[in-house]
């Protein structure tokens, strides 16, 4: 015989449906992915990533328009490479938002609410991640499928190389979203202090990338070839790039790229290693925010 | 000038783990310039790329915005100064410090940094005198920019990287003009001064570019003074 017994005092029961795991994540998930554009909080918030959704948009229009007054289909934009162009934007965009998914949490130190409710650790790091990845997505995604039906709409010769490079061009776009969510929510989930979240998340970003691009200039100059190539390796935009050229038969953007499949095949393995490694360096950071 | 307030500021910016992201740009410029003596690989060209591209291009802009955002944006933020507001401080000695800190920041964690790039690098033709030159002139100029930013808007991070990002870098490769607007060619028309390196290509002359760093340096301490005295400190998002 148990000592302790819960009394029925007389509240009213919850007889409701309960709902599980699965409502709990899905509702984080659309929650987070509806304050990455700023949805649902005050106008100041939604100013930022519009105006850099539209800034992705430009270049897109501009070259349709192109493409259909001057009749040169030749200068319709390659798919995969859209994204390289724009890394600037789509940088800033990852700087901005990834503290607003990542940091306000631990900043006010209110992770613990969502872990005294049915939440699991890892469905609430997945949510997280899975709305900033979608939200990225539909960044670098609406442009490209903008430039797609612009090049249906003025008959672009060549339809089925165009779609084959199209969806190539969307896989790449979803695996640079992956590779930035997962880069971006790491930094942002360790400098909660606002302002430093953003400034260091664009450092990563800008130095690596400028760092690589300089060596990559020294090495070709000096005749260092295949290194060059594997310099690619280090920043995001040339690890996607190198994907796409290797794997989704898309022109090479970057300076230059790993030599052969088995390159490609190797960014391709990086890229799940950075996202697999981010899942646990957010799992560990955002236990312990729960527990403190 | 008033050293409590300078102390404050500077135990907050170097306080535990905000100290690293300072650290980290300057060790990556070092390491660089390292790798490539060690590798024997710097001549003219490399040493110009190395100084001007990252030390001035990257390292510079990120850390000025760091120092000037950082040094009185959180504070304003969680309304914290209002502690310093409410004391008989003159509100330009406040600002004055907190520029004078996040001055030193910058000569700290950029100006000192680029000159031990270029010593490590052994860079010919006084390029090494003369980036860390530029580089300290930019750094006030930046520096000002940033402070008086970060006192007027709350998103100040982020609109200093829309001008340091997209309108220096990007449409300063674009268009001429834009090139002519811009703290980092200014720097580097006073850097072109100082070396008969023939490496450097500048977009302005250094009278311009001296008055502008001027103007734009006065101009955004004073206007940062005067929106410190009408301040409102508004809750936490």
């Amino acid at each position: 015989m148990s000592v302790s017994t819960i009394h029925d005092i007389g509240y009213r029961h919850y007889d409701g449906k309960r709902l599980g795991r699965a409502y709990v994540t899905r509702s984080m998930f659309v929650h987070n992915l509806r304050a990455t554009y700023g949805l649902g909080r005050p106008a100041r918030a939604k100013v930022m990533p519009f105006v850099l959704a539209g800034i992705m948009m430009l270049p897109a229009v501009g070259d349709i328009a192109v493409v259909a007054i001057a009749k040169q289909p030749k200068a319709l934009f390659a798919y995969t490479r859209y994204q390289f162009m724009l890394q600037l934007i789509i940088s800033i965009f990852v700087a901005t938002q990834a503290p607003v998914l990542a940091s306000r949490e631990i900043r006010f130190h209110v992770v613990p609410l969502y872990f005294s409710r049915p939440t699991g650790h890892l469905d609430f790091v997945l949510a997280k991640l899975g709305a900033f990845t979608t939200a990225l997505f539909a960044l670098t995604a609406v442009p490209i499928t903008t430039l797609y039906i612009g090049g249906l709409v003025t008959q672009v010769p060549h339809s089925g190389k165009q779609l084959a490079h199209f969806l190539g061009g969307l896989a790449g776009c979803l695996l640079l979203s992956l590779v930035l969510a997962a880069i971006g929510m790491v930094v942002a989930a360790f400098t909660p202090r606002r302002g430093f979240g953003v400034a260091a998340v664009i450092a990563v970003l800008v130095v690596s990338s400028a760092l690589v691009s300089i060596l990559q200039g020294i090495t070709e100059h000096t005749g260092h070839w295949t290194l060059s190539g594997w310099l690619a390796l280090f920043t995001p935009f040339n690890l996607v790039d190198t994907v796409s050229y290797r794997l989704l038969g898309g022109p090479m953007s970057a300076p230059s790229a790993p030599p052969g499949t088995g390159g490609g095949l190797a960014a391709l393995a990086l890229c799940a290693a950075i996202v697999l490694g981010a899942v646990a360096v957010l799992y560990a950071r955002f236990r312990k925010a729960g527990l403190s | 000038m008033n050293p409590t307030i300078a102390m404050i500021t500077f135990r907050s910016m170097l306080g535990r783990r905000r100290a690293l992201l300072l650290f980290v740009l300057p060790a990556v410029l070092l390491i660089l310039s390292l790798v490539l003596r060690l590798t024997n690989t710097n001549d003219l060209d490399v040493d110009t790329t190395v100084l001007q591209r990252f030390a001035l291009g990257a390292v510079l802009p990120l850390l000025a915005l760091i120092a000037g955002t950082g040094v009185i944006g959180p504070e304003i933020d969680d309304g914290q100064i209002m502690y310093i507001l409410t004391k008989p401080i003159p509100r330009q000695v406040v600002i004055l410090t907190k520029l004078a800190v996040a001055i030193v920041l910058v000569a700290l964690f950029a100006a000192v940094p680029t000159l031990l790039a270029g010593v490590i690098l052994g860079a010919p033709a006084g390029l090494t005198p003369a980036f860390t030159i530029g580089v300290l002139v930019g750094g006030v100029a930046y520096a000002s920019v940033f402070v008086a930013l970060g006192v007027m808007s709350r998103n100040a991070v982020t609109i200093g990287l829309l001008y340091a990002l997209v309108w220096e870098s990007l449409f300063g490769n674009f268009a001429p003009g834009a090139k002519k607007a811009s703290i980092l060619q200014w720097s580097l028309s006073v850097t072109h001064s100082l070396t008969d390196a023939s490496t450097i290509k500048t977009a302005v002359t250094l009278p311009t570019a001296v008055t502008l760093l001027v103007i734009v340096t006065l101009a955004a301490t004073a206007l940062a003074t005067f929106r410190l005295r009408s301040l409102t400190v508004a809750s936490a998002e």
